[in-house]
């Protein structure tokens, strides 16, 4: 179990994260929504220690990981994968190394720096890539990949770290909806056959409904929202988006059958065109 | 109102009256020192600049014009002054590598944002500026005069200002980086040492190796200067020769430079197009 204390984290005299307080049960797919700037990467970010609270405690199975230091620091951040929304591949490093790279920890400088991975190393990458479905693109530079392809480079890099715990920072915000959805399923299918935790950060409330079990929403860095997919109709959504009656989720939606979800309340026909910015 | 765009017009011309006798009174006055300093170092000089002027190509059309008189033994010098060329390369490549194993190091220490402890990065920065401070040819002498008349004097010094120059280059290359990838590297727990490997060594790779590259061309023409103070190879062999006045000699000598200069030229951009790889010119 996944334990937010009380965490605070200020950037000077803002405040980015708000006496954040809730836990996340082991294997939950947990989803969290929110205006951009209301936290949310920040809260990811602290989680895996890329940086650490001001304020407040993060701890995993009773056992506090916002305080630790050096080697314990670098095995937490093992411990609890993190894909980013711009992937943060090497571009220029063929997509087995980068799979590979997912096997760090613990490999010694010298090893390290003659990229002498072990054969256990790549099989593990091998698989993890053919779980994904794109073991194929095993040689080339992951630079050339689409976006889709190189955020499930990103997971097949998580995989390897034989996580408790993945992050997911915005996955699919730069993805087309196909992509999205690989990515999705992806996650989805990792949580369930392996029983790791995930929490993700969405743009997209019918995915958040469709992929999540549970909903944690954010404003102004304090949690606003707590339930599950039934629970996150419109007017709640209104709420956590500070949005009024203009608000429409129909118009931001990605989902291929276009429908938000069969939750959400049907919205009347609209005679005038929607104008979608590029 | 007219009386407002009167007055402001007779502003405005009176402030362009100014700008243009300050303009007038800057150009007299470059126009007066240029004059002056040239008087004064045509009396200094033995001979005279306009006297010379007419002599600027007498030298190099005696070098060519003493070429052609030597025939088809002017070739064989190429060959013979070979081994004089080759321990000039071999001077400037030991210097380049030497120094570019500091100017990594150094780089690596005076980037912001890498992660290095930060009153590292200005002790490093200064150490950087130090190396450069120090042209080759001062430091070589001084060298030559402790450890004798031989190479390697002329390899420390090539060294000592290659880490600095090269190092200042490279540190500007690490400050372009994509951090994208070190951000993804530091998520999976991976080591400081570990980031800089796989994060940062095979963004900047390519432009390290055409800095190293034009940096060892360089350093091929540092050393023949620093074979004129004792420090051997070619620039021993352009010494007696222009000193002599054998003029093919000479030539052969320019020319031997000249080829290994275009031939570092083109290894450059070749090994340049091999570490960048193919999918540089395939991707957007």
């Amino acid at each position: 179990m996944l334990d937010f204390r009380s965490v605070t984290k200020r950037f000077g005299s803002v405040t980015a994260v708000d006496r954040v307080t809730f836990s996340v049960p082991t294997g939950q797919m947990l989803g969290i929504i929110g205006r951009s700037g209301a936290g949310k990467s920040t809260l990811l970010k602290m989680t895996n220690r890329l940086s650490a609270p001001s304020n407040g405690e993060i701890s995993w199975d009773g056992r506090s990981v916002s305080a630790l230091k050096g080697r314990d620091l670098l095995a937490w951040r093992a411990e609890c994968a993190m894909i980013f929304q711009q992937f943060n591949l090497v571009p220029r490093l063929d997509v087995l190394t980068n799979v590979m790279l997912g096997r760090l920890n613990g490999m010694g400088t010298v090893k390290s720096l003659f990229k002498l991975f072990s054969e256990a190393d790549r099989r593990a990458a091998l698989v993890a890539l053919d779980r994904l479905d794109i073991a194929q693109t095993a040689l080339q530079q992951a630079g050339t990949l689409s976006g889709g392809q190189q955020q499930r480079v990103a997971i097949a890099r998580a995989l390897v770290q034989q996580p408790k715990i993945i992050l997911a920072d915005e996955p699919i915000a730069s993805l087309d909806p196909l992509n999205a959805k690989l990515v999705m399923d992806a996650l989805k299918r990792i949580n369930r056959e392996e029983g790791i935790t995930v929490i993700s950060n969405l743009h997209t409330l019918d995915t958040a409904r469709q992929y999540c079990e549970r909903i944690v929403g954010m404003s102004q860095g304090a949690v606003v929202f707590e339930g599950g997919p039934d629970d996150l109709t419109t007017d709640a959504a209104r709420a956590i988006y500070g949005a009024g009656e203009e608000f429409d989720e129909a118009a931001t939606s990605t989902s291929i059958d276009g429908r938000p979800s069969p939750e959400a309340p049907a919205e009347p026909a609209r005679e005038t065109p929607k104008v979608v910015g590029l | 109102m007219s009386t407002t765009i009167d007055h402001l017009e007779k502003a405005f011309s009176d402030a362009e009256r100014k700008r243009r006798l300050y303009t007038a009174l800057f150009l007299g006055a470059t126009v007066f020192v240029m004059a002056g300093g040239f008087t004064i170092a045509e009396d200094m000089n033995s001979g005279g600049f306009i006297d010379g002027l007419s002599q600027f190509l007498d030298y190099p059309s005696d070098i060519v014009v003493e070429s052609f008189e030597e025939g088809w033994t002017w070739w064989p010098m190429l060959l013979e002054f070979a081994p004089a060329l080759i321990e000039t390369i071999n001077m400037a490549a030991v210097g380049t590598i030497l120094g570019g194993v500091f100017a990594l190091v150094l780089a690596f220490c005076s980037t912001r944002g890498l992660g290095v402890w930060p009153p590292l990065v200005p002790i490093c920065r200064r150490m950087m500026d130090g190396a450069r401070a120090f042209p080759e040819l001062i430091l070589a002498l001084f060298l030559i005069f402790i450890l004798g008349a031989s190479p390697v004097p002329a390899i420390i010094a090539v060294a000592f200002h290659t880490a600095g120059a090269l190092g200042k280059l490279f540190s500007e290359v690490n400050e372009n980086i994509d951090r994208g990838p070190l951000e993804g590297l530091t998520a999976t727990g991976a080591t400081w040492f570990q980031r800089m490997r796989f994060g940062v060594l095979p963004q900047v790779l390519p432009n390290y190796t055409s800095y190293l590259l034009l940096r060892f061309e360089i350093n091929i023409r540092a050393s023949a200067i620093l074979g004129f103070v004792g420090a051997g190879g070619i620039g021993a062999e352009l010494r007696k020769a222009i000193g002599w006045s054998q003029g093919a000699e000479t030539a052969a000598l320019f020319m031997l430079l000249f080829a290994a200069i275009v031939a570092i030229d083109q290894a450059s951009s070749y090994l340049r197009r091999r570490v960048t790889g193919d999918a540089a010119f395939q991707t957007a």
